[in-house]
């Protein structure tokens, strides 16, 4: 799964607001098709690093690229390239299920005549043809979930951003929208997925656990779980956190 | 340009199934229009008047009978002594008490000078003071008919007109004011509330992930906005003509050129806020408070800026519906053209660019 060019390499970020530090020389590169974890308690800086990847943000000094291009001067170009979710799931309530996703796809410069087919096919993948014309705000949470992470990579983007994407939803749910995820990734969509539930870290290809604003460590679930002697990536956290500064 | 369709189109779903967005857009210029216009009035008519008529003779007769009907004024009833006065002015149902003192066209014929006494209930001043106006005017009127067969040599005889409202229609002066402050209203508060919602929801985030561009997305939001304030302006306009008597003495292009102008001014101050804020409700207050008193109190809508303090004067001067209100009246009033509102409309410009100019630095550090 690790193979050619990384789709992100990030070198040395830093991002201070004044004399904070949200992210303390961050490096690291995530492959084309992995699920890539990003975990952290609230506030390690975990979604200062993904604003600043999505070109939301910009980082004080170090080298960011994203899909081959520099966060930096490029955000633009970075832009047609992903896809975005964030935690608030990111619907219009008064908007319609087809409503939404005709809006959304339509930013993304898709032809109409597409936008119509791939709704179609999209509404039938999930189930959801009898809701089509519901509003958003009928839907349960669930379908919102699936619905908005299907909306971001409506437009097959290369990689896809996932900030906290589970967050209020029930465990059965959260494993089917791991489901997708897993297809996404099949279909070579790089997932870059962000998460404070440790058995979610379980799902991933690498895990990268930050820590008051630093990557305390890097590396597939399996060997961080032997490295520190873990049974599971809950104790990996736990080892990990306890020995941050105060 | 199929991009913006979408957006626009989508804005206007937000619009139309939003029950409380409806009615603010249509339902309160209308109810504000029909109630400014009913309500507040400067004009006076059958205000009820008690007359004490110490005298009962010819000369004081005819000028009870001219002040009463006269339209303005409505017999309450005829006192017949002092001490009734207080009385009817405590009771409240009369607002003005006329008293003849005795002998009263004895004195006027022997002496050449004989005494009325208006009294007026002035707990509420600027009415006492119209109608007592009127009551001397009506007096002076009498007595100068009376002096054309008098042998008075020198007389000066002062023929007012009051030029642009004829009527002193109070409506004339309300519905200029009016339409600077729904639309200014409606446009700022609509804007910064769309835009701030789109925050709260975090779909602002999405767009700003999206290749659109800042300067895209706010102009997608706004532009429904136009085209809503524009039909508003042409309802007050249409209304106030109808309903009112209003007139468009001037270009009709003009005056709605000058609409568009202030409603791009109001959006941008919404634009404004809407950077400045996170939710809704703090929207919705700063739009209020920095947008409803100060042009109510401060834009000449009701109260003369002439007779303020300065630092209140110098305060006006700040206020975009100051002068949207002077080029108003003076298009539907007087008629006039570009020519002698240029300046007028040179400060609504520069205040525009000003407020762009501002929002759009606020966006891109909040972006940073």
């Amino acid at each position: 799964m690790q193979s050619n060019e990384p789709v992100i390499v990030v070198q040395n970020l830093v991002k201070k607001f004044g004399n904070f530090v949200a992210n303390d020389n961050l490096s690291f590169e995530v492959y084309p098709g992995e699920v890539f974890g990003f975990l952290g308690a609230n506030g390690a800086g975990k979604t200062t690093a993904i604003r600043i990847l999505c070109g939301l943000s910009r980082p004080t000094s170090g080298k960011v690229m994203v899909g081959g291009f520099d966060a930096n001067t490029e955000s633009e170009k970075i832009k047609t390239n992903i896809g975005y979710m964030s935690q608030k799931f990111s619907l219009y309530d008064d908007l319609t299920v087809r409503e939404n996703i005709r809006f959304y796809a339509g930013i993304y410069h898709i032809p109409y005549n597409i936008i119509k087919t791939r709704t179609n096919d999209l509404l039938q993948k999930l189930g959801l043809e009898h809701a089509r014309d519901k509003l958003i705000h009928d839907i349960p949470l669930g379908w919102k979930q699936k619905l908005a992470f299907s909306i971001a990579v409506f437009h097959e983007p290369s990689i896809v951003f996932l900030d906290e994407p589970t967050g209020g939803v029930d465990p059965i749910t959260r494993r089917q929208f791991w489901d997708m995820i897993y297809e996404a990734a099949h279909r070579g969509i790089t997932v870059f997925v962000t998460t404070h539930y440790m058995d979610e870290a379980e799902y991933c290809n690498r895990v990268s656990i930050m820590v008051d604003g630093k990557i305390a460590d890097l590396d597939t679930p399996n060997n961080l779980k032997t490295k520190h002697n873990a049974a599971n990536m809950d104790e990996v956290f736990q080892k990990l956190a306890r020995g941050r500064k105060y | 340009m199929k991009l913006f369709r979408g957006f626009i189109i989508k804005e206007f779903y937000h619009i139309l199934r939003d029950k409380r967005t409806l009615l603010v857009l249509f339902g309160m210029p209308i109810i504000q229009l029909l109630l400014f216009g009913f309500v507040i009035t400067n004009e006076i008519k059958d205000i009820k008047i008690a007359i004490l008529d110490n005298s009962k003779d010819k000369v004081t007769r005819d000028i009870s009978q001219k002040i009463l009907s006269s339209g303005y004024f409505k017999l309450d009833s005829y006192l017949t002594n002092v001490n009734q006065i207080e009385e009817v002015f405590r009771k409240g149902n009369v607002k003005e008490v006329v008293v003849f003192e005795t002998d009263f066209a004895e004195k006027m014929k022997r002496q050449g000078t004989a005494k009325i006494q208006i009294l007026a209930d002035a707990s509420d001043a600027n009415t006492a003071n119209l109608i007592a106006s009127y009551t001397t005017a009506i007096v002076m009127d009498y007595v100068n008919k009376q002096n054309v067969s008098a042998t008075i040599p020198l007389q000066i005889v002062p023929e007012v007109r009051m030029m642009y409202n004829e009527q002193l229609k109070g409506v004339y002066m309300f519905v200029p004011g009016i339409m600077a402050m729904i639309l200014i209203l409606i446009s700022a508060l609509l804007t910064s509330i769309s835009i701030v919602r789109e925050k709260e929801l975090g779909t602002m985030e999405v767009l700003l992930v999206s290749p659109l561009k800042p300067i895209q997305i706010i102009i997608g939001k706004v532009t429904p906005y136009v085209l809503l304030s524009f039909f508003n302006a042409v309802i007050i306009v249409v209304l106030g003509n109808l309903v009112f008597g209003m007139p468009v003495q001037g270009s009709t292009i003009l005056l709605l050129a000058e609409c568009t102008l202030f409603i791009v001014l109001a959006l941008s101050l919404g634009i404004l806020i809407s950077t400045v804020t996170n939710s809704q409700q703090t929207a919705m207050l700063i739009s209020m408070m920095v947008l409803m008193l100060p042009t109510i109190l401060l834009s000449g809508f009701i109260f003369p800026i002439s007779n303020m303090p300065w630092v209140l004067q110098a305060l006006c001067q700040i206020m975009p519906p100051r002068w949207f209100i002077v080029i108003i009246k003076n298009i539907m009033l007087k008629g006039t053209g570009l020519y002698y509102i240029w300046f007028e409309t040179l400060i609504l410009i520069g205040m525009t660019a000003v407020f762009i100019l501002l929002s759009y630095k606020k966006f891109k550090i909040r972006l940073g």
